[in-house]
């Protein structure tokens, strides 16, 4: 039975130490001096982390399943709740392990003096996307959920001197919350008809079944919440607000893991309980409507940023659109392209964000603008930005290329000969964007603009989170080139992809997942897939991309002197674009709105056509 | 009356989210935010509700039986309220700081995070 | 975006969730149905376990790593009000100054109903596995009534009465006894928050295993956290600006 054995203990036990360690942390925290509570908390982080590498190495015999409260299946059901590790999961909880583990060293002399509240909200945190990833129960989900969402709610307000902080955490908070009870009415719906709340028995009881109403609406309002943490469009408005005003590393986590977890819910929900029962052509449509106009929104509202942090929660924005195209294929190729995309991304926009806070520490502003030029006499950042914003565009042999490589092959491949043009454009105006405001700050590139647009949020009035810097610090580079270097390794690495391949394979075998975990029938994970590796054509779209970026990025530094004529040929998109940052208000009110209307807007997506 | 009480969760819901959308005061919105969450209690409990049927709690009178009210919902709504509580308390701290920074709490006036 | 736009987005949303709810519902079982297949799975199981209150059993022996998710959740958001409402280097306490003196009869009821309140709180907490309650209701019990001190009285009593260091690390200390007893679930079966203990006679307090200490732990964390909760809210009221010197 998968769910005997000491591996079946790993999940709980990461979870249990995650939160004892917090408990000690919160009740001795005022005694310890600053670096006992640092070590205390980093040294908790690590372990976890290799537990997770024990995990991840256990399922290579399949999926490792925990009935917690030793609830095991009697007669094919259980009244308890199943945590089932497959190797993507454990890969996702490995993969935040490793971030938050690099945001605490980073936050190690970043922060001063703010006691051990800091790191009981990280680990925490940790804890919450642990168990999220973890759970075998609809409903458990929704409550690892709910403990990401609160804490995260207190780490992007937790510099509160700044005026902007709480503002940004309470849209966030509200947008999130409603989406999460969204999500519950969803899980109350499945509940009323079915009588059970654990993804195995959920898919067990919905196998052919006709598919009606209650069905899809019931999927759509589970989908919710989760496509509100993934900050789709057109629940994505509090992302920019959010990650603008959070502390530096905390970005970092919620772009490096938190939003792909969104896309993980979705994908998990139905592959598991709804995948013999929803046409795949309805969810499919869906998904790939939604992932296409969330890239291109992203995008386009990246490109015209001037404050950096949004500039990057944008391009986050963007890169999760083309996450959800990738796996909304619903078939292995895409299920891998996007997975290794979110890793090497993870590691470009983790070590982006915590570019952007040393550049704060440093300059005092966040204001591309502003910020012309001040960067001259840095030595080793410049390059790192540059690589960096090349690596997003899709540099290889960057994971992020290889995910853009293996995904653009499975959406052609899938019939959607317009999956290249997408991922070219967007990662292409992404790293642009990046490309431009590294030029502009490192090496002073382009004449100095003028502060004329002031209906936009400038970079200036973000206040210092740590006192002036003169040089970076060891304990700041170090994550940064670290996150970089993994990058690198994603998309180096062959086994790598090989690897997520046989993982995607068996994430989506949604049977197999409830004949292992209620009936413990013995499974092998599949055999990786070739389409998992570098091909010449990925190789090209990628130089192509790069290419786009560069010279989209010369186009912006240097646009005062172009010929008017060209000028001329943007005037009518002028009012689109600014009708598109009216929307983007920062007023809670506005955000509810979008919300309602796209649920209702997702739910006739999938829906209609099955009429 | 077989779908009556499944309507006024969803009301609850929607004129929480409606609240929210149209609210000119921050403590208001977060108290429109925990009526949509009531909301799901009220669904919670009457997906859970057996006509006839009594608590699920036996004791010397009552011995045990499977026809009672459903016992999974409502601890599935007790984890609920205590989100929903926590959550809200948070909010509350939030708008607490929000008056102390910008003087007010209206959304319409707080516009630092445009663009 | 302007108001009237904001209106149609509203309106069109609102329109088209409530036509889907509306669907959704007109599918489902019809209220007060016999259809309950988790139920009469839970009800059995339970009553295997000795636990008299099948809503307690469910909530910390079945389902129990929701329950300590849940603790996580009312323990991170006591802490994230901790740190947003944390006083800054401009604002000091400022005495409770000019405020009315209760009423008699609001004296007598407070410290009347201060003891009666603690003892129901404590009883609702203990017999969590056989009556109705638990941890939670009980904790929230317990929070709420030390501050009929502050009803009663003077604010500066209840805090006399509040030491907050104390409560915070008792917050901390419920938590960790709650995962505590799931690693030792795992130290005894192997399997993490398993109901090792014996599950004694049905009906009596010394029953259902390890659900009366898990009450105890999410009592005293729940009631030591709302307690800390509260006084982040009271500490705001009495706080003034240093430069100001009065109350805002």
């Amino acid at each position: 039975m998968p769910w005997e054995g000491t591996a079946s203990s790993f999940a709980p036990v990461a979870i249990g130490v995650l939160l004892l360690v917090a408990c000690l942390l919160a009740a001795l925290g005022k005694l310890l001096p600053r670096w006992a509570v640092d070590a205390v908390a980093t040294v908790a982080v690590v372990g976890v982390v290799a537990l997770d590498v024990v995990l991840l190495r256990a399922t290579r015999a399949g999926r490792v399943v925990t009935w917690v409260g030793a609830w095991t299946p009697s007669r094919g059901s259980s009244v308890g709740i199943s945590l089932v590790a497959d190797r993507l999961g454990a890969g996702l909880a490995l993969l935040a392990g490793v971030l938050v583990l690099a945001a605490l060293v980073y936050s190690w002399r970043y922060f001063e003096d703010v006691g051990a509240h800091y790191q009981v909200l990280i680990l925490l945190f940790l804890a919450g996307m642990t168990g999220f990833v973890l759970s075998g129960d609809v409903f458990d989900m929704f409550v690892f959920f709910e403990l990401m969402g609160a804490v995260a709610y207190a780490l992007t307000g937790f510099l509160v001197e700044d005026d902007t902080a709480v503002q940004g955490a309470l849209n966030f908070a509200i947008i999130n919350s409603l989406g999460a009870y969204f999500t519950l009415t969803g899980i109350g719906i499945l509940y009323a008809r079915y009588g059970a709340l654990g993804l195995p028995q959920l898919g067990e009881a919905l196998a052919g079944q006709p598919p009606d109403a209650l069905l899809v609406i019931a999927f759509c309002l589970v989908c919710v919440g989760f496509l509100v943490k993934a900050a789709v469009v057109p629940f994505h408005f509090w992302t920019a607000d959010a990650e603008a005003v959070a502390p530096t590393p905390v970005c970092l986590l919620f772009s490096g893991v938190m939003v792909a977890l969104g896309v993980y819910g979705v994908d998990r929900v139905y592959s598991t309980v709804f995948g013999e029962v929803l046409p795949h052509d309805a969810v499919r449509r869906a998904l790939l409507v939604l992932g296409a106009l969330t890239a291109l929104v992203g995008a386009l509202m990246c490109f015209l940023q001037r404050h950096l942090k949004r500039l990057l929660a944008y391009s986050t924005i963007a890169h999760v659109g083309l996450f959800l195209a990738a796996a909304g294929t619903l078939d292995g190729p895409g299920t891998t392209g996007a997975a290794v995309y979110v890793l090497g991304h993870a590691g470009i926009k983790g070590a982006l964000f915590l570019i952007a806070g040393t550049v704060l520490s440093r300059y005092g502003s966040v204001d591309e603008v502003s910020l012309h030029g001040r960067g001259r006499d840095a030595r080793v950042m410049p390059w790192l930005a540059v690589v960096a914003g090349l690596a997003l565009a899709g540099l290889p042999p960057f994971g992020t290329g290889l995910g853009k490589a293996i995904s653009e092959e499975a959406l052609s491949a899938s019939g959607f000969r317009w999956g290249p043009v997408l991922f070219v454009l967007v990662s292409a105006l992404t790293g642009a964007a990046v490309l431009r405001a590294a030029c502009r700050i490192y090496f002073g590139l382009g004449p100095k603009p003028q502060d004329d647009d002031q209906d936009e949020a400038s970079g200036d009035e973000q206040d210092r989170e740590t006192p002036a810097l003169p040089r970076v610090r060891a304990t700041m580079l170090l994550p940064i080139a670290a996150l970089l270097i993994g990058a690198l390794a994603i998309g180096a690495v062959p086994a790598v992809a090989r690897g997520v391949s046989s993982a995607a394979r068996e994430f989506l075998d949604g049977q197999g997942y409830v004949q292992q975990a209620l009936h413990g029938a013995a499974a092998e994970p599949p055999a990786p897939l070739t389409e998992a590796a570098w091909t010449a054509t990925g190789v090209a779209l990628d130089v192509l991309s790069v290419l786009l970026a560069a010279g989209l990025a010369a186009l912006a530094l240097w646009k005062a002197q172009l010929p008017d004529r060209l000028r001329t040929v943007t005037r009518p998109m002028r009012s689109a674009v600014a009708a598109l940052r009216r929307a983007h208000s920062g007023h809670v009110g506005d955000y509810v709105a979008w919300l309602l209307l796209g649920i209702a807007a997702f739910t006739a997506l999938v829906g209609v056509p099955m009429i | 009356m077989s779908v009556y009480a499944y309507v006024v969760a969803g009301a609850l819901l929607l004129l929480g989210a409606i609240g929210i959308a149209r609210s000119r005061d921050l403590v208001h919105a977060v108290v429109c935010l925990s009526i949509s969450q009531s909301g799901t209690y009220v669904l919670l409990l009457a997906i859970g509700y057996q006509d006839g049927a009594p608590a699920p709690v036996f004791g010397s009178t009552s011995a045990p039986t499977t026809r009672v009210v459903d016992p999974v919902v409502q601890a599935l709504t007790l984890t609920d309220i205590v989100v929903s509580a926590t959550v809200t308390a948070l909010l509350l701290a939030l708008s607490i700081q929000i008056q102390k920074r910008h003087g007010t709490v209206d959304p319409d006036e707080l516009s630092a995070l445009e663009g | 975006m302007s108001r009237a736009v904001r209106w149609w987005v509203l309106g069109a949303g609102t329109a088209g969730v409530g036509l889907v709810l509306l669907l959704a519902f007109l599918q489902m079982p019809s209220f007060g149905s016999s259809h309950h297949p988790y139920r009469d799975a839970a009800v059995p199981a339970a009553v295997a376990h000795g636990t008299a209150n099948v809503v307690g059993s469910v909530t910390f022996d079945q389902r129990g790593i929701d329950t300590l998710g849940e603790e996580a959740i009312f323990f991170g958001s006591v802490l994230a009000v901790l740190v947003l409402l944390r006083p800054e280097d401009e604002e000091e306490p400022r005495p409770e100054e000019g405020s009315l003196a209760p009423l008699q009869s609001t004296r007598l009821f407070g410290y009347l109903l201060l003891p009666l309140s603690l003892i129901t709180g404590l009883d609702i907490v203990a017999h969590g596995h056989v009556t109705p309650g638990g941890g939670f209701q009980g904790g929230i019990m317990l929070a709420t009534a030390l501050h009929l001190v502050y009803v009663a009285g003077r604010y500066r009593s209840l805090e006399q009465l509040r030491p907050m260091p104390l409560f915070e690390s008792g917050e901390a200390a419920g938590v960790a006894a709650f995962t505590a007893l799931g690693f030792a679930g795992i130290a005894v079966t192997g399997s993490f928050l398993a109901n090792f203990l014996p599950y004694g006679t049905f009906g009596q307090i010394l029953s259902a295993g390890t659900v009366p200490l898990l009450n105890i732990a999410v009592g005293v964390a729940v009631g030591s956290g709302g307690i800390v909760l509260l006084g982040q809210f009271f500490t705001q009221v009495f706080l003034a600006d240093r430069e100001k010197g009065s109350g805002s």
